[in-house]
Parts: structure tokens; sequence; C-alpha cells
């Protein structure tokens, strides 16, 4: 059974079709990047995935039709790290990861042990027990990125969407997030889409590469594959390089001008 | 994982700390003692726990006061300093509940248009029913029901909104009906010149001493939204991370925003409805006990039912008392003496914020 499954997924917002006509499949496990240029759909379709958008067309997750299950169900089978997460900052550390337990709360209930735990391991996973006194606001952007991926690990959702998850932060710190991410998918068999911006970053990382332009699929494949100087001129209108490093590939842009 | 699973008890969300929850039960008793005992006729602090003890059938303890202090404190004091209560944690508690859920910590209970339709409800039930009908049972009825149209207005303007309906929809929506309630009262108030004393000191707020009638009036309003409100108070917490993360942690966040917007508006229209438009309360009391305390809505929530309930008590105490016999609007007195005490906290605190 495939973790999502899109069938002819299309949105549209403002009369302009934003999504159109999607047809994909990714497997439990698969790291999969969303690349593409601006406006091309990318968080749009992170959002019909999430059902936060109405959309045309249907996605299951895990073989479960998401427009039949209960906001809460789908938030036990899918958690969102959103590109700009609201963190409060007179919130701690465990309240925060404490807020990735509501789908598996009732309205009118509070956390219990179970649920002290799951946050507990999602806190230790991600070194943050320490911090668990913290206040959000007194925490630099790294730390913060690592706490709202704490909190998606504590909903206990098998498929985690990742809107830029590396969109603010340094050289270092994006690769301690996609390196964490890598481990945590492979312990506990988690299924990402990560909508990204920084090609060589992404090739880095995913094990597949769904290239959107204009709200359709233009290319879906190995890194390899789908990063052709072709593509990401005809896609993004970019000349680049793509230069074999090591087994991976990188994406360097190439200057057009040659004033000096 | 054996790790983290020790740690599990030491990962929890600062819920109601008894230190929090002591301090305010106190200022609201010492308001409570306060309200009572503070009058134009002294009753005595022994007089009002003898006859108190009395009232409770403990054996052996008969009231030392005469049948017209009996009344005065049953019948007058103790009524008014209960509605006070009750009208001011209801404001406060509304007043939190809207920061929290439209994210906008500038938002009061009256957000909505409730004031505007209750002040065109009195207004019309002052101008219009004749003088007997007028008294004390009328002009809380219609203000609640003015009050109550208009927030249905309201959401049926929002819901009516073409674009995303999201929270700021329905806040723009309050905004159109209240400056249309608001015009009509005004043009009613032009052509009712007679009765516009009265509509202001309708408007400008008070507690009357109507013994404990208003009381039983809104005592349902009020005790269904609290119980309703403190029940979704985790939920607040969830709300205030924005519709999109709310929905993506598994809330039905339409359905528990109505749910908390309609206890909210409901409790503050059955309060409007016997007090008038009180200001403020509902903005600095959750305020000042966020700035104090830094605490997030599920504490919040409980406190600021408790804070509002004191604090109004005391206003009223300063509104009948400071130029007795003669009463200060209670609106006047919230914030004369709210705002310099809102500086202060604001300039003694860093940090906190929504």
């Amino acid at each position: 059974m495939n973790a999502i499954e899109l069938t002819n997924v299309t949105v549209v917002l403002g009369g302009q079709p934003v999504v159109d006509g999607i047809e994909a499949a990714v497997a439990r496990g698969e790291w999969v990047a969303l690349i593409g240029p601006n406006g091309a759909g990318k968080t749009t379709l992170l959002r019909a995935i999430a059902r936060l958008v109405p959309f045309a067309g249907s996605i299951a997750l895990e073989g479960r039709d998401t427009e039949e299950l209960h906001r809460a169900e789908l938030s036990r089978l899918l958690a969102v790290v959103p590109q700009e997460p609201s963190t409060p900052p007179w919130m701690t550390v465990a309240e925060y990861v404490l807020l990735g337990r509501t789908p598996h709360l009732g309205a009118l209930a509070k956390e219990g042990r179970r649920d002290r735990e799951a946050a507990a391991r999602a806190l230790a996973r991600l070194d943050l027990l320490e911090y668990r006194e913290r206040r959000l606001g007194t925490l630099s952007g790294g730390e913060k990125q690592r706490v709202v991926v704490a909190r998606a690990l504590a909903q206990e959702a098998r498929i985690i969407l990742l809107d830029e998850p590396t969109a603010s932060l340094d050289i270092g710190h994006q690769q301690q997030a996609l390196e964490l991410l890598d481990v945590l998918r492979g312990e506990s068999e988690l299924t990402l889409v990560a909508a990204m911006h920084d090609l060589t970053l992404a090739a880095q990382y995913a094990n597949r590469m769904v290239l959107l332009d204009r709200g359709h699929v233009a290319a879906d494949g190995v890194p390899r594959d789908v990063l052709t100087e072709a593509a990401i001129a005809r896609h993004y209108g970019a000349s680049i390089d793509v230069v074999p490093v090591g087994g991976r590939i990188a994406v360097i842009p190439r200057r057009t001008t040659s004033n000096t | 994982m054996v790790a983290a699973a020790e740690h599990a008890s030491d990962v929890r969300a600062r819920g109601l700390s008894p230190l929090w929850a002591s301090a305010a039960v106190a200022f609201l008793l010492f308001a409570l003692v306060v309200g009572v005992l503070v009058g134009p006729i002294d009753l005595g602090i022994g007089g009002v726990l003898e006859s108190t003890a009395a009232h409770l059938h403990l054996p052996g303890v008969s009231s030392p006061l005469s049948p017209t202090e009996e009344a005065i404190l049953w019948q007058i004091r103790v009524p008014r300093v209960v509605l006070a209560a009750l009208v001011g944690g209801m404001l406060a508690l509304a007043g939190a509940t809207y920061q929290g859920v439209f994210r906008n910590p500038l938002a009061d209970p009256y957000l909505l248009g409730v004031a505007a339709g209750a002040g065109l409800g009195a207004t019309i039930a002052i101008a219009y029913l004749p003088a007997g009908l007028r008294g004390q049972r009328a002009l809380p009825v219609a203000a609640f029901v003015g009050g109550a149209v208009a927030v249905v207005l309201t959401y049926a303007v929002g819901r009516s909104a073409k674009r995303e309906r999201d929270a700021a929809t329905l806040v723009l929506a309050g905004v159109t009906v209240a400056a249309f309630f608001t015009a009509w009262q005004t043009f009613l108030q032009q052509q009712n010149a007679e009765t516009l004393q009265q509509v202001y000191t309708w408007i400008l707020g008070n507690i009357p001493s109507t013994g404990w009638s208003d009381v039983v009036l809104i005592l349902p309003y009020v005790a269904v939204a609290t119980v309703v409100i403190l029940a979704l108070r985790r939920v607040v917490d969830v709300l205030n991370l924005g519709d999109d993360e709310a929905a993506s942690l598994g809330v039905n966040v339409r359905r528990v925003r109505l749910a908390l917007v309609v206890a909210a508006t409901l409790g503050t229209a059955a309060a409007v409805a016997v007090s008038g438009l009180i200001g403020f309360v509902g903005i600095i009391v959750p305020h000042a006990i966020r700035l104090l305390s830094g605490v997030g809505y599920r504490a919040l929530l409980p406190l600021s039912v408790i804070v509002g309930a004191g604090f109004l008590v005391l206003a009223d105490v300063i509104a009948r008392t400071a130029l007795s016999p003669a009463e200060i609007p209670l609106g006047v007195v919230t914030a004369f003496f709210g705002a310099p005490f809102f500086a202060l906290v604001l300039r003694t605190t860093r940090g906190g914020g929504t």
C-alpha cells in the first residue's frame, strides 16, 4: 500500500488551477523532494494533501481517502511542518511539543502519561530534553526548527510534510536538519515529502524528486534524472551546470553576463 | 528510549499553578469581603460573619443584625457584589477567549458587535417603551436581544463572504454590523433627546442594586459560557497557532471556534444586559495576568474569571463610595484605575506578549 496516492488532484485558487490534475504515488519510507519554480504549486499541493485547501480528485493516505477521515484521524496519519510555523514566545518547549498530541486527545481532554511519554521521546530524539522548560521566545532559529520537528514527531504520524524546512537556516543548520530527518526516517519508517528550493541540498537527501511547473508534474524520478541542465533551463529559466560530486550531483548557477 | 520515559513526568504543560491560583483566589476573597463590608451603613465584620453563619443554619448562632441591616446585607449588598463578580469574571473570560481565538491582543468582549447591538436594544427600550415597562425588567432583556441579534447578523455577514472565511472576515463583519447599529442608535438618540441622559448612563455602565433578580437573570448564561470555555481551554492554545496549524493538529477549527465565540458572546450579552458597557476589563485583566505570570491560555482562562470577578467588585466599591451618595459610572472607574495600573504592569515586565 502506498503512503500517499494522488488521483487527478486539482486545486483552483482565484479561478486559476494552481495544481492541475496531478497523479502521483509515494511509497512508504520514501523521501520525496517537491521542487519547481515559485508559483509551481508546491505549497498548494502540500496543503491539499493535508486537506487544508479544497481540491477536486482524490487523495488517499495509507489507503484511506482523506475526505472520509475525521480531522483528528487525518492528523494521526500525517503531520505538517509549515514554512513559517507560529511559535508563541511565551510557550515552553514542552508545552509546544505536547500540542503535537492534540489529534490523540478529545477536544475536552488534557494530556495523560502516554502523551507526556510521546513528547519526551520526541524531545529526546532531537536532544531537546534539557530545553523543555525554555520559552520559545528565547530560542535561536535552528533550535526553533528542531522544536517544530519534535512537535511533528510527538504527533506520531507516519507521514510528514515539510514546506521549505531549511529556508531560514544557515548551511550548518540546513545540513543538521536534513541529516536528522534522514535518521528519523530510517528509525521510524517515516515517509517524508518536502518542498525545497535548494536543489543541491535536495539532491543529497531525497531519493526521489518531483518537479512541478504550473501545477503539472514536469518530471519525476531519481535526482540524477530530474535535475538536468535542459529541465532546469526550461522550467526555472535558469542556466546551470550539473556537476557530479562523489557519486551525487550539485547544481551550480552559470553566470551569463560577461562584463568584468 | 528508557531515558525518555523517565523524563515523561517532567514534560508537562504549565497548568494552573498552585501559586497563581491561590493568589487569584485570595484576591477575589479580599475583594468580596471589601465589597460586602464597605457601604454607607457600617455592618461590622463580626455582624456580617455571624449573620452569614446564621444564614448557613450553623447551630447556636443567631444574627446580631437588625432586620433593616439584614435586608441591606442580603438584599442589596451581597447580590450587588455577586453580580459585579459575575459580570467582571465573564467580561475578562470573554476578552481572553476572543484574544486567543482571533489571535488579536486587542480583541475585547464587544468585538463582534455585542456592544452596539445591546446599546441599540437599550436605546429602543428607553425611548419607546412606556415608562412603567421600561424600568428594571425590560431594559436588560432589550439589551440582551439587541446584542444577540447583532452577533447573529455578524455571523451571517461573515459567512456570506465569498473569500476565505477566516477569523479576520468575522472581525470585519463585526465592525460592519457595529457601525450600522451605532449609527441607528445615534439617530434614535437624536430623535429622542429627552432620554439621552438615561441612555448615556446605561452606556457608561453600572452594577445595579436590584437584589437577586439580575443575578438570577444572567447566572445561567454566565455559568454555561464559563463551563464551555474552560472545558475547551487547551484547544485555545492550539487555535492560537493559527487556523492552518490548528487544523493540521487535528482540530476542527470552525466548529471549536464557533463554540467558543458563541459561549463568550452569549455570556457577554448577558453581562452587558444588566451592567451596560463596562470597558477595559476584558483587555486589561487577561493581559495583566499574562504579563505577570507568562502562562498560556489553559491557565489564563480560569485565572481571568477569578481575577476579573475580584477586579470588578473592587471597581464597583470605588464607583459607589468615592462620591457617595452619588455613583460614578463603573466604566469610568475601570478605565481610570485600570489604565494606570496596566501602564505600570507594562513598564515593569518584559517578554510576555500574546
